[in-house]
């Protein structure tokens, strides 16, 4: 059966994507996973849209005490500064989704999936910002100095580091997010479909 | 004169093992093609079983795995360890404390596992101090000693600590009957001066915590072993005796004369009533109980004062004697807690009682008269039957659930496996050299798990590699799956076990703790956080407030210790992850190390002798950069005026009023002198 949008089809398209945006504050955004032959399992580092936590509760204080001889800076996320205005970002993206489904207009649906996929990037590249410093910005002092190296983790991908192999991915937040523009893509593309039958 | 008896008993024994081996197979012919196969734990498996060996004369218990034979920890018990510091640091120092003092030895010889219904329950483990009567609890989350209860007015607690199915009692005797309250008597007064004690220690079943109940007073014999009814014989106790004939002097010979020797049975539900009833004397002992507390590690150490005795005669129903043939050594009771089997050690026949007989025979008042006003119960009336011949010197029987005992025969050194409701013998292996006990995981349980058997031997001679005089003792693990047994390993073992049990892995395994939760940390004098670390002096007492985390110790630059001070380094280990423990070792320490786990603090007392620059460092080779963790301590002169300071990669923090303080006090106590 072909697709035929009717008259509710995008309210539930956006109704489903602020569900999906939801997702955040349910499942971390990204995974870190640090594996070596020490540990076995590996760590796994979990950045949420308002937190960092780990396969324990204490992995954070771990990954400091090992990131700290080879210079890196303890990750504190109290201080970060992104952690906390973050929710706020998603609690209005989803606050002004929800709107759409009221004002269920074609280009309030076109506006809002552009806007949550321009965050969604700036999130990203924040994100690499802050992996970029974290790889690059080393103490002098560290007791481990490799010339040249660098311990920047990958944004999405897989890398050695040293004695440990990085594995970096989206988890079930990110897809979510990434769930959440399509959706409204999907509300936007059907309400154009709609306006043309009509 | 020794020597030559000694000889004379080797002689014998020598001549007994050759009539008694014959078609026993060569040694070197008794692997089989696949046996390492089945003794194999791959690199990186885990073995099927924990199994916990007392140490014996080490005082101590170690944890093997099994099929592999692995060495998984020695748990220190009842000796002192300056591998970690048990009973060196400050915390765990009055675990030894005794009615006698400081005791940093003893000599520790039968596991018993916790139970539940008859099975083990994975919970805690008990284990007796033979010299100094003492019962140990280790907790089995941490491999931890952490209780140890003193006996009162006993002497030798080697029978001991046999727990019963729920867990209700850990019962014991006194090995060597002696004067009670203890009295300056001549020794040749035994038979009337001389009493035995069994004592009844409750468990509490929520945290183990051990509670002296009351003791029977028994006549003077010597209390060997025990074993509780269990299933359809729960309620009941029984313990062997020896030495029925009350001598005290060359036992071997003089206590080896009666043809039988008594067998207590005892009901322990009748003696629960009779103190109820208040049918006790309370009498004025002295004791101790030490516990350690979980939050902060420290033991408490407490004397108690008093202990309620049953006396038989005043109790009727409570105690029974049997007759068992000559000087029996273990008796053990099989898994539907029917059968009862009496090993007596210098016969060549085994009894097997019948636990429905005996108590018929008590109903029907079948006695053969009394020993102390003690009913002796007709010795054919309880028998179910005699294993004739099944080897000699039987000592130890465990079960496989299957309907089978296997018992160790020292003399004859081998393990023979028998049909216990009919008594037939299925099939005997040697051993390497002269068991003791034996031990097949849950085998003196209800449900045993047959698999697998291992012997214990007293005597290794050439087993091994030589290591000079003293030796390793020797370890044998069958398969007893089959019909026949099959030695699949040999090993070596620490000391010398005595009993053991082993227990399936996942029954521990799941509850083993990583590290102490620093957030649970109680200590008083833990330091939560490196910024809180610090030197505090209170007269010439100086408390290192110190922490450990990878790879340095704050604070690592220590000076105005004066000589005549008495430094308390109070290390807390910062770390919370799996495996990673701090050390602290310093230079002239007279006592030990400190080994902390992560979250936990542990003390050492560190007294300076001279003057001089020290330096004290991690032992555990924590991180890449363990060599880097050390730091020094700056020792001046008595009355010199060097104030308390200390650091870390700073300017050292001063402590200006500590230092005025000790300044104040150095100088009155000058002017006193």
């Amino acid at each position: 059966m072909a697709l035929s949008p009717n008259l509710s089809t995008s309210r539930w398209f956006q109704l489903a994507a602020v569900i999906a945006l939801a997702g955040v504050f349910v499942f971390p955004l990204w995974q870190i996973t640090l594996e070596a032959a020490q540990f076995p399992g590996g760590l796994q580092m979990h950045i949420w849209i308002n937190k960092v936590s780990g396969s324990d509760k204490h992995i954070v204080k771990n990954i400091n005490i090992l990131n700290h001889y080879i210079g890196m800076q303890a990750i504190h996320p109290e201080s970060i500064p992104e952690l906390k205005y973050f929710p706020f970002v998603a609690y209005a993206m989803m606050a002004l989704g929800l709107l759409g489904i009221w004002i269920n207009k074609v280009w309030y649906y076109g506006f809002w999936f552009l806007l949550l996929a321009i965050l969604g990037a700036l999130g990203i590249y924040d994100f690499y910002l802050w992996l970029y410093d974290y790889g690059h910005n080393l103490d002098p002092k560290a007791p481990i100095e490799v010339p040249g190296m660098s311990y920047m983790p990958p944004l999405l991908g897989e890398k050695d580091l040293l004695n440990f192999y990085v594995k970096s991915y989206p988890h079930f937040g990110g897809l979510g997010l990434g769930l959440a523009v399509l959706l409204g893509f999907a509300s936007f593309w059907t309400k154009w479909k709609f306006n043309k039958m009509q | 004169m020794i020597t030559k008896s000694l000889k004379m008993v080797t002689a014998a024994t020598a001549l007994l093992a050759l009539l008694y081996s014959c078609g026993g197979s060569d040694t070197g012919q008794m692997m089989e093609g696949d046996a390492a196969q089945q003794a194999y734990v791959a690199p990186g498996e885990y073995d099927e079983y924990y199994a916990f060996m007392s140490g014996g004369y080490s005082g101590q218990i170690t944890a093997y795995g099994l099929p592999s034979g692995r060495l998984l920890k020695e748990i220190p018990v009842f000796s002192q360890y300056p591998e970690n510091g048990y009973g060196y640091s400050e915390e765990t120092k009055p675990m030894f404390n005794t009615s006698y003092g400081f005791v940093p030895w003893d000599d520790s010889h039968h596991i018993e596992l916790s139970q539940t219904e008859g099975e083990f329950d994975g919970r805690w483990l008990f284990v007796n101090g033979n010299n100094t009567p003492r019962i140990a609890r280790i907790d089995l989350t941490t491999f931890e000693t952490v209780e140890i209860l003193e006996i009162p007015d006993v002497a030798g607690l080697h029978c001991a600590p046999f727990i019963t199915e729920n867990s209700e009692y850990l019962v014991s005797g006194t090995r060597f009957s002696v004067p009670i309250p203890q009295k300056d008597v001549p020794i040749d007064t035994y038979k009337e001066n001389f009493k035995g004690l069994i004592n009844y220690v409750t468990v509490d079943p929520e945290h183990g915590h051990m509670d002296l109940a009351f003791q029977i007073e028994m006549p003077g014999f010597n209390y060997d072993l025990a074993r509780n009814g269990k299933a359809v014989s729960h309620g009941w106790s029984f313990v062997t005796t020896y030495n029925s004939e009350q001598e005290h002097t060359l036992l071997e010979v003089n206590a080896s004369q009666k043809d039988k020797d008594l067998m207590a049975v005892i009901n322990w539900k009748k003696a629960e009533e009779y103190l109820e009833q208040g049918k006790f004397t309370e009498r004025e002992t002295s004791y101790f109980h030490n516990l350690m507390d979980e939050g902060s590690g420290i033991v408490n150490s407490t004397e108690r004062t008093t202990t309620r005795i049953l006396d038989p005669k005043e109790c009727p129903d409570m105690v029974y004697f049997i007759p068992v043939p000559k000087s029996p050594h273990g008796c053990d009771v099989d898994p539907t807690g029917e059968y009862i089997v009496g090993n007596g050690k210098l016969s060549a026949d085994m009894s097997v009682y019948s636990f429905s007989k005996i108590m018929k025979a008590i109903e029907d008042e079948n006695f053969d008269g009394e020993f102390d006003g003690i009913p002796i119960i007709n010795y054919e009336a309880a028998l179910h039957g005699i294993v004739e011949k099944p080897g000699l010197g039987p000592l130890h029987t465990e079960f496989d659930g299957r309907g089978n005992a296997y018992t160790t025969f020292f003399i004859s050194s081998e393990v023979v496996k028998w049909d216990v409701v009919s008594k037939e013998i299925l099939d005997r292996q040697p051993t390497f050299y002269s068991p003791g006990h034996l031990v097949i995981p849950g085998g003196e349980t209800r449900n045993p798990d047959g698999k697998y058997l291992v012997a214990m031997n007293k005597i290794t001679k050439d087993r091994y590699l030589p290591t000079g005089p003293e030796l390793a003792h020797s370890a044998q693990l069958f398969d007893i799956s089959g019909d026949k047994m099959k030695l699949i390993l040999d090993f070596p073992t620490k000391a010398e076990p005595h009993y053991a049990q082993a227990i399936a892995a996942d029954k521990i395994q799941p509850n083993s703790v990583k590290f102490f939760d620093i957030e649970s940390n109680t200590h008083p004098h833990a330091t939560m956080g490196e910024s809180r670390s610090r030197v505090e002096r209170k007269g010439n007492e100086v408390h290192v407030y110190m922490t450990a985390i990878r790879s340095h110790l704050a604070p690592d630059n220590i000076e105005g210790i004066k000589l005549g001070d008495q430094v308390y380094f109070h290390l807390t280990n910062l770390e919370q992850d799996w495996d990673v423990p701090h050390g602290l070792a310093i230079q002239g320490a007279t006592n030990a190390e400190l080994l902390v786990m992560p979250g936990q603090t542990r003390t050492l007392l560190w007294e300076p002798k001279r003057q001089g620059v020290f330096a004290f460092y991690c032992t555990d080779f924590c991180s890449a950069l363990h060599q880097e963790m050390s730091g020094y301590i700056r020792v001046s002169p008595q009355g010199s005026d060097v104030p308390l300071k200390w650091g870390l990669n700073e300017e050292l923090h001063n402590d200006e009023e500590a230092a005025l303080e000790f300044q104040e006090n150095a100088r009155k106590l000058a002017n006193s002198q």
